[in-house]
């Protein structure tokens, strides 16, 4: 067998672990997409009256941008479940077993990926309900989906650095957060980024959520007509970008991640 | 070079944790199918040592080898052959016993078919049995340590580690926990076996290494480190200092060195050998003097007081300033 085999053979059973915590704390999976579909309803009914996107509907424009952000959110789940791992010394035992360096961590992302595909599931119903449509090619809304998972795939393996350097889940939830919110924030996500004030909106252009955004955007037919060109490189070809970044991701976020994982010991 | 019969072999390891030093020119030898118990209070380096041993830790100093591998240019072949099991039980709380130890199997490579009946025969082997098929979380903390002892065997490891097994358990899953780790021995399982409980080494080890300030102090059985601080002593208390001169005299060709007489003047301490033969002689040269004795015995040091003797503290008792050494250590 060879390592690689051997890496996503171990991969596969530590997800399956993973999998079923979902199957037996089912409160997990009901409150992660609980808060996506609370998103939804007061982002469309709350600031959806105020936010005058001119030339559609705002709650059109809206659920990629919520798509976005919660799938984001959903990768945090392997940084606070590799520091709950850490803290209960579960770690430890996986690196006394002769197994892949990289498998716990595989499996760890792999597992968090199939949580990200139910919330994805739920929240696009919650969207059609009130009032969202895809207006492409179920081939190219397809992609759309793709495109999401595998920008939140890649961003988890970031998460998974931070979650093997801190001392507990709680830390890494209250440390997640402050990078989160004005990631998802400062973005195209919520709002149009060309009425965004000088350097927040050249922080938006650049800002990878805004890639991903504007490409599922673009992949569901839910672009504004009437929207001024985009003036960055990174917004005019979004779907491109986001590929760029996930690449670029998973360079610099595999090894690091794997390099932290065999030195980390539970304290 | 260690020889085929040493299952663990350390040499001068250091591990320093900044300006911590956690382990400080440690040596250890564990000849094959042997317990060796290492005893030492918190942040002593009992925990360092298991895990540079197990290779969850690089040495900064120094050579280990288990099973004639070393620690670290072999790390993932030693890891076939050794069993962990940590200071606290590293189950997941939200499977069944059965499916931590079928996952653990998988593991460690055996196969589909071999993970499950393994895991079926060690869930009865630690009478598991009937929680086999309920989640770890329904589990007593003696159930969840003998969960993951036998996580720890899946794999029939040549070398065993458990760090702290008993700690925190209560005294009735702490001598249960002990059957199990002494009917495991019994077959023939080389152990490293780190404690703080002098009860716990002398009951399960062949050899004790004392460690302190991550080196070890002191090294023999049970036996060996007690005689090491002295051997046995009479002691007594009588009615008056005068009763206690004449017991002086009388006890004398007993005394195998100086009888002490305390302060006030009442309690002797005399240096004998010969156990409770002595005790009869000695209490009948007293009641040939009319001595008046308010009480007498016969004393072996425990392993108390050896630890007492050689580290200049007590064990255990070192204060939570230390736990926290540990914890980093």
């Amino acid at each position: 067998m060879s390592a690689f085999t051997q890496a996503l053979g171990d991969g596969v059973v530590v997800a399956k672990r993973n999998l079923i915590k979902i199957k037996r704390v089912p409160d997990l999976i009901v409150f992660s997409t609980l808060s996506p579909i609370m998103f939804v309803l007061l982002f469309a009914y709350v600031f959806g009256g105020s936010i005058d996107i001119p030339g559609m509907d705002y709650r059109e424009f809206l659920m990629a941008g919520i798509f976005a952000q919660t799938v984001v959110f959903g990768s945090t789940i392997t940084g606070s479940g590799l520091a709950e791992d850490m803290q209960k010394g579960v770690i430890d035992r996986f690196r006394s077993l002769p197994m892949a360096r990289s498998a716990v961590l595989i499996g760890r992302t792999t597992s968090d990926l199939a949580n990200n595909v139910i919330v994805i599931l739920v929240m696009s119903l919650t969207g059609l309900i009130v009032g969202w449509r895809i207006h492409s090619s179920p081939l190219e809304a397809l992609a759309g989906f793709a495109l999401l998972l595998l920008f939140a795939y890649a961003v988890s393996w970031g998460m998974a650095i931070v979650g093997l350097m801190v001392r507990s889940p709680e830390v890494f939830n209250n440390a997640s957060f402050i990078a989160i919110f004005p990631l998802t924030f400062i973005a195209n996500t919520f709002v149009q980024e060309s009425n965004l004030p000088g350097p927040l909106k050249a922080f938006a252009e650049w800002n990878p959520v805004s890639a991903v955004t504007a490409a599922a955007r673009e992949l569901f037919g839910n672009t504004n007509p009437m929207a001024p060109a985009a003036d960055a490189w990174p917004l005019q070809h979004p779907v491109l970008m986001t590929l760029a970044w996930v690449v670029v991701f998973l360079l610099i976020f595999v090894p690091l991640a794997i390099r932290q994982y065999r030195k980390a010991v539970a304290r | 070079m260690a020889r085929m019969a040493d299952a663990i072999v350390a040499e001068g390891l250091v591990k320093r944790y900044g300006s911590v030093v956690a382990l400080d020119g440690l040596d250890l030898v564990v000849p094959e199918g042997t317990v060796m118990g290492l005893l030492g209070p918190n942040g002593a380096g009992k925990t360092t040592t298991v895990r540079v041993l197990t290779t969850l830790l690089e040495h900064d100093e120094g050579k280990a080898t288990v099973t004639g591998l070393d620690v670290v240019a072999d790390a993932k072949e030693l890891r076939r052959r050794i069993g962990l099991s940590g200071q606290y039980a590293a189950v997941d709380e939200n499977l069944t016993g059965f499916e931590n130890l079928d996952m653990v199997g998988r593991l460690y490579h055996l196969g589909k078919k071999r993970s499950r009946e393994r895991a079926r025969e060690l869930l009865e082997r630690f009478d598991l049995v009937e929680a086999g098929d309920r989640t770890v979380k329904t589990y007593s903390g003696g159930m969840r340590r003998r969960l993951d002892l036998a996580g720890a065997l899946v794999a029939k490891p040549r070398v065993l580690f458990l760090d702290e097994p008993t700690t925190g358990l209560d005294p009735r899953s702490r001598l249960g926990m002990w059957d199990v780790i002494a009917e495991l021995v019994a077959g023939g399982t080389t152990l490293l076996l780190t404690t703080q409980y002098l009860e716990e080494a002398d009951r399960l080890a062949d050899k004790i290494a004392v460690i302190d300030h991550g080196r070890v102090i002191a090294l023999g059985t049970a036996n060996e480190l007690k005689d090491q601080v002295g051997g046995e002593r009479l002691e007594l208390t009588v009615g008056s200092a005068q009763d206690a001169a004449t017991a002086k005299a009388a006890l004398t060709p007993l005394a195998i060195a100086e009888i002490a007489v305390d302060e006030r003047g009442h309690r002797l301490t005399v240096p004998v050998s010969g156990g409770a033969e002595v005790l009869v002689d000695g209490v009948r040269r007293l009641d040939a003097e009319s001595v008046k004795v308010l009480d007498i015995g016969l004393r072996r040091p425990t392993l108390d007081d050896v630890f007492l003797t050689l580290t200049g503290h007590a064990t255990g008792k070192t204060g939570t300033e230390d736990k926290q050494g540990e914890k980093g250590a």
